[in-house]
């Protein structure tokens, strides 16, 4: 029985979101310790210093030694100490209760560990172990993440596991795969401040990953050329040097274009692409097809704008290729990856000094938590569970029969249509809220319906959890140690700060329960993270990212070490313990597990593959119904679902509600002025929110950041089609007609802004 | 100890992003009792994304301590001007009206004007301002003249201000273009007279012969709607 028990809005007076004040207490108070740790949010991790006083989290101090962000943070960072002792954290289990006014009632820790045991038990064996599933997320720790995906294959025998960076990086990791045989991005952040050309596809650099932008910046001072790809002038293209304005989705089109007109031009670097890469006369026979005035048909770029970003990129000496969610989150998401890697590729600047290539992952363990076994398809290491030897070493090493661990799962939003079709009838869920961070959400909330039974884990009620049968309260990220591995391939340390408050456990003790709840203890009685990390290793070591040379002292003393790191010489197998890890990819000596010296990509022959990027519309197109494209994407203030920002005050007196950008242009042919209640509606169904009528958006297009509840949430109405390969839901558009509202909307006089 | 006279508070507008950590980072300061002092604003959110952060200039001669009429605000003998006395100060607003720069503000439950004190308690022992020390982009920056010039070449600092008839010189520099022949000072009231120019994109023309460049005015006006 998973139906929300009570009236959401008596759930919402009840638990949340409230917010916190602006500032903890006195500012004068002296803490007791300053613990250097992590933020708890985006991909960066920046390093801040927690400031403790009595097991409690009163403030911060920037860490200016950490060598990422050197003190510097964004306003999540600032003040993301306020999401501890705040009023909705969750001290004991709750217990779904229709009887209670709140919808839900305490319940003791081991009494809701013992009876999502017994339900587990009795679902799976009635239905087979196929019939629960267990979702994860890209905010855990690897530690915790790695026993996940254990605990799924080993203790509950289910295929059905996956995560919530399958919303978030998962089309950079396909065709980064597909390209270069490993998932990583190529180089250090530091090695951006003396390139010439930086292209930024589809990232809003300033409001999603704002560190990243004092990098882009000196390395302008320094003479570098900037190109900004995006259908809103965001802050980082405010200022560039070269602005395409892309129709959302049309971004294979466009790099096809401009490899055309660099091939034309011979402005491609023909020596690499024949020493290092294969593929490259079929990208190029494909390619043929997109001229300059193709492309700016198919993708709303002027061909000058084209003409000038194939001069810009085709002239450089060196240059840095980024993109984000902006290009991944497509149906075509892969292709539009591998059309950026092509002009890499085709430029040779990739393996050299001052160059690279990435995605700018969004969640904070985005990197290290795909890597190791919570993707339905992989085992640690990167390893791919549908090959024998991969799957022997990891047999071997949890010390299970390599025949009795399952096969590939299906991806997150697969699993719900599982769930909707009734084949998985039970879900165990850590740190994700799919109700508002998956497309066409109402599908979600009607196939949560149907569980039998739903156990969320977490230290806020989160919108999903709403939906449970039992509430375990988790770990806040300071209230627990363990590594992450942040955007630049960097593995980090996380440190505790305070310990759980009331019932709360740490996450990887929830897991460890719940086996030895099932009577199958075997492989889940570690003492700590630390001790998980130790098993990481081994379980890593050999696999492309090998972390088996990595301490939790060595990440101390470095501040961090880049993987690849193996504990032995791949080529000679000599021990080598004082390994400092690798900062860059394939560079022109380097050696890897897969090519064996062959060459420096992580193929057998060692060379990097050219892919054809094939473009096509998106699923969901505009037509005369639905003549407007509506895109989706974050503000600087809040992150994801907004489980923890829209509890923090300050950031939600910064943007209190989601807003509806339009250009004045299109706002004037609506009748809509700036601050109107506006209704955006596509085939799923309709929001309506205020306007914001701005020149910084292209005019067929509309903007609604996701990060709200409820009817305020976005995903009501984007479209659940995906990738057919990465699996990626298509956020970045979908067809969509805006008109005023003719009144407010009923959430307007019943709830707080973040709720 | 006073804040050493080599480490400068240098504002580059350009680079500012408008994310508010400066904001929300100098709510946190300890002289500031959990509010922020800093003042962040869209130029014309409607044209454009750019956000011009405003920290207390700390003028040489400040006109809201001219302008007090109860002696309540002070600039130490490193060019920091405090914030009110909260003894003298009579919460009249004179400050607030009279600062050019538009930095004090009257916290009428407090009864007292408070402004940015370069961090204060943080400056004088050696560390940089919060804002400073947390801008992302470094539109903020605290260090010496030497580190300035190595990482902005392509900037001029300038610490001369014309307001009208009056001129005002101050510890902390906004960084301009640079210029062959830098102006004396910038003319602020004369720059709120000219008609803005609505640029949403600023493209650089490239060396060699570039291909026509789009308009720089409005990369949209081939879009249908």
């Amino acid at each position: 029985m998973a139906k929300i028990p009570v009236d959401e809005l008596a759930i919402t007076h009840a638990y949340g979101p409230h917010l916190s004040e602006n500032v903890r207490g006195k500012t004068t108070e002296q803490p007791d310790k300053l613990v250097k740790t992590h933020c708890c949010f985006c991909g960066q991790q920046c390093g801040i210093q927690l400031k403790v006083k009595q097991n409690e989290v009163i403030g911060f101090e920037p860490w200016e030694e950490f060598p990422f962000n050197r003190g510097m943070l964004c306003p999540k960072g600032v003040k993301r100490y306020l999401q501890g002792s705040h009023p909705d954290r969750l001290l004991t289990a709750l217990a779904r209760d229709p009887s209670s006014p709140s919808g839900f009632r305490p319940m003791a820790y081991e009494a809701a560990i013992e009876r999502a045991a017994r339900e587990i038990a009795r679902l799976q064996e009635a239905h087979g172990p196929g019939a629960v599933a267990v979702l994860g997320g890209a905010s855990l720790t690897t530690e915790k993440t790695y026993l996940l995906g254990k605990f799924a294959r080993v203790c509950l025998k289910t295929p059905f596991i996956d995560y919530n960076g399958r919303l978030c990086m998962v089309s950079a990791g396909v065709g980064n795969k597909k390209a270069f045989g490993i998932d990583r991005v190529t180089s250090p952040w530091a090695d951006m401040l003396e390139t010439e050309v930086i292209w930024i596809a589809g990232s809003n650099v300033a409001e999603c990953s704002p560190i990243t932008t004092n990098y882009v910046w000196q390395a302008r001072e320094r003479g570098a050329r900037v190109i900004v790809q995006d259908p809103r002038i965001t802050p980082i293209a405010r200022t560039c040097d070269l602005y395409l304005p892309v129709k959302p989705g049309r971004d294979a089109a466009l790099f096809a274009g401009v490899l055309s007109l660099m091939i034309e031009q011979g402005r491609i670097d023909r020596e690499f692409i024949d020493a290092h890469t294969v593929g490259f006369d079929a990208v190029a026979e494909y390619c043929k097809q997109w001229t300059p005035a193709h492309t700016a048909e198919v993708t709303g770029v002027p061909e000058r704008s084209l003409r000038a970003a194939a001069e810009l990129w085709g002239q450089a000496r060196s240059s840095f290729m980024l993109h984000a969610r902006g290009i991944e989150h497509h149906s075509i998401g892969v292709q539009n990856v591998l059309g950026s890697i092509n002009l890499v590729l085709a430029s040779g600047r990739i393996g050299k000094p001052h160059s690279g290539y990435g995605t700018i992952v969004g969640q904070a363990n985005g990197q290290g938590g795909r890597e190791h076994g919570q993707k339905c398809d992989q085992l640690p290491g990167m390893r791919d569970i549908s090959n024998p030897e991969h799957r022997k070493h990891i047999a071997s090493v949890w010390g299970v029969e390599e025949a009795s661990i399952p096969g590939p799962g299906v991806d997150a939003y697969e699993l719900f249509r599982k769930i909707d079709a009734g084949e998985i009838k039970a879900l165990v869920a850590f740190c994700f809220n799919p109700k508002i961070s998956l497309p066409d959400s109402g599908f979600v909330a009607r196939a949560l319906d149907k569980l039998e039974f739903f156990a969320a884990v977490d230290f806020f009620l989160n919108d999903t959890a709403r939906h449970a049968d039992l509430i375990l309260p988790g770990s806040l990220q300071e209230e627990d140690e363990g590594t992450v591995t942040q955007v630049e391939g960097r593995v980090i340390k996380i440190n505790k700060a305070i310990d759980c408050p009331g019932e709360a456990r740490e996450d990887w003790r929830v897991v460890q329960d719940l086996a030895r709840a099932l009577g199958r203890p075997h492989g889940f009685t570690f003492s700590g993270p630390r001790e998980i990390f130790e098993e990481l290793r081994r379980a890593s070591a050999g696999g492309i990212s090998d972390y088996s040379g990595i301490t939790y002292e060595k990440l101390e003393a470095q501040m961090g070490v880049f993987w690849p790191c193996p504990a032995h010489d791949p080529a000679s197998g000599a021990p080598t313990p004082d390994n400092p890890g690798t900062p860059r990819l394939f560079l022109p000596d380097s050696y890897n597990p897969i090519a064996k010296g062959a060459g420096r990509f992580y193929f057998p022959d060692g060379k990097a593959r050219f892919v054809v990027a094939d473009y096509r519309a998106p699923a969901d197109d505009v037509d005369a119904e639905f003549p407007l494209m509506l895109t989706t994407g974050r503000v600087v203030s809040q992150f994801l679902s907004g489980t923890q920002t829209r509890r923090i005050g300050p950031l939600v007196k910064q943007y209190p509600e989601p807003r509806l950008e339009l250009h004045p242009r299109l706002a004037d042919k609506l009748g809509v002025k700036d601050g109107d209640w506006t209704t955006c509606e596509t085939r799923r169904g309709t929001i309506t929110v205020r306007a914001m009528v701005v020149t910084t958006i292209r005019p067929d297009t509309v903007f609604i950041p996701y990060h709200w509840a409820g009817e305020k949430s976005v995903n009501r109405v984007t479209v659940a089609a995906q990738d057919p390969m990465s699996k990626i839901p298509q956020y970045k558009v979908c067809a969509c007609r805006v008109a005023r509202a003719a009144a407010p909307p009923a959430y307007s006089t019943k709830l707080e802004p973040q709720q | 100890m006073p804040v050493p006279a080599q480490l400068q508070f240098f504002v580059d507008p350009s680079r500012c992003i408008g994310c508010q950590s400066c904001v929300q980072a100098c709510s946190e300061c300890d002289t500031h009792k959990g509010e922020s002092m800093i003042h962040l604003e869209y130029v014309d959110r409607g044209a454009s994304v750019q956000t011009v952060p405003v920290v207390c200039m700390h003028c040489e001669q400040p006109t809201c301590a001219e302008v007090c009429p109860a002696d309540a605000i002070k600039r130490t003998g490193d060019g920091v001007v405090q914030s009110a006395r909260k003894p003298r100060c009579i919460a009249c607003g004179n400050c607030v009206v009279a600062c050019p720069f538009g930095v004090p503000e009257l916290y009428a439950d407090r009864q007292l004007m408070m402004k940015c004190d370069m961090c204060y308690d943080r400056t004088s022992i050696g560390k940089k301002p919060m804002c400073a020390t947390v801008c992302p982009s470094q539109a903020l920056f605290f260090g010496t003249r030497e580190e300035l010039e190595e990482l902005r070449p392509q900037s001029t600092p300038t610490n001369r201000f014309r307001f009208g008839e009056q001129i005002i010189t101050t510890r902390v520099k906004v960084l301009a273009p640079k210029t062959k022949a830098p102006p004396p000072l910038l003319d602020v009231t004369a720059a709120m007279d000219d008609r803005p120019e609505v640029r949403h994109a600023r493209l650089r023309v490239l060396g060699g012969a570039p291909a026509a460049l789009p308009p720089a005015d409005d990369p949209f006006a081939e879009v249908e709607v």
